[in-house]
């Protein structure tokens, strides 16, 4: 179960993911090493999955970033499992994810620009199984990316 | 722009699941001495291909069960400002992400609650009140997987 000071830890964590264990136990007002022992704690006990590097795709190139919304047809008892399987072995697909509502599965895929983007969607995308109907949302801007729980 | 050659594809990669790992362990990994792993880090930092770090948290362990995204289409374009919209939404605590998007909507949001009932408080009490919102498609997520990306 976790108490005040791992919460604190956590919100810490989360609004500043960079800080080094010194710092975060300063602004979190406990020792060094309790700050050290709570977070290896909380990563034991599967609290916190991952600290992981944020890629910035536009950096290495990739400008186009294309939201997929799928309807697969589900007559077909296998097509969730097919068509995920083979999404995975797309490298331009970079999320995956499941839905219960009017969208079935949504994928999020990188292009450089729109001519590689149409390369990908043609050679790549509409290839995949068991797609009844798809829909495209192009990402404009990211107003809000910090994806924080609120602790 | 800048050029990955393998090397640093392997090291972003590597670091993509996990930044906690020390360039010492890196480069014994990769067949590369401390520094010059070190120094490939460095260049990825310094061009902005690493942008910092991200803190994964087991949402179900925290109480939070349930995540949902929004299609939020604006119902009356031209008399409330983007901006404003923008700013309101981004306030709410439990909206994780906004974007902007082209298409059937003009934002996606992603929405987390302790269980249905809290999402249909944060729905309700929150962000229909908002000026401007029209058409809102709601679907819960189920599973989601990060894939890697392009960088092999």
């Amino acid at each position: 179960m976790l108490d005040d000071t791992d919460r604190r830890l956590l919100r810490h964590l989360q609004a500043e993911p960079d800080l080094s264990m010194a710092e975060l136990a300063e602004r979190a007002g406990v020792t060094a090493a309790t700050c050290w022992r709570r977070i290896e704690k909380l990563t034991e006990a599967g609290v916190i999955e991952a600290q992981q590097a944020v890629i910035d795709w536009r950096a290495l190139g990739y400008t186009v970033d294309v939201s997929l919304r799928v309807t697969l047809d589900k007559t077909e008892p296998r097509a969730f499992d097919d068509f995920i399987d083979a999404a995975r072995e797309v490298p331009e697909v970079y999320e995956i994810q499941t839905f219960l509502g009017r969208v079935d599965v949504r994928l999020s895929v990188l292009a450089r620009d729109i001519g590689h983007y149409q390369q990908v969607y043609r050679s790549r995308i509409l290839t995949l199984p068991h797609i009844a109907d798809i829909e495209a949302l192009m990402h404009v801007a990211t107003i809000k990316s910090a994806e924080t729980l609120p602790l | 722009m800048i050029d990955l050659d393998e090397t640093d594809r392997k090291l972003l990669r590597a670091l993509s699941e996990d930044a906690t790992q020390s360039a010492g362990a890196l480069g014994r990994r990769f067949g590369l001495s401390q520094p010059a792993a070190w120094r490939r880090i460095r260049r990825m930092q310094d061009a902005g291909v690493i942008a910092g770090r991200r803190l994964v948290l087991n949402k179900e362990a925290l109480g939070f069960g349930v995540t949902v995204f929004l299609g939020v289409k604006l119902a009356t374009k031209g008399r409330v400002s983007l901006e404003d919209f923008e700013r309101a939404i981004s306030a709410i605590p439990e909206v994780q992400t906004v974007e902007h998007v082209l298409g059937l909507y003009d934002y996606r949001l992603r929405v987390v609650a302790r269980d249905l009932a809290d999402f249909e408080r944060v729905l309700r009490r929150r962000i229909m009140t908002l000026p401007g919102v029209g058409n809102v498609e709601a679907n819960v997520l189920l599973s989601e997987e990060r894939r890697p990306g392009p960088i092999g």
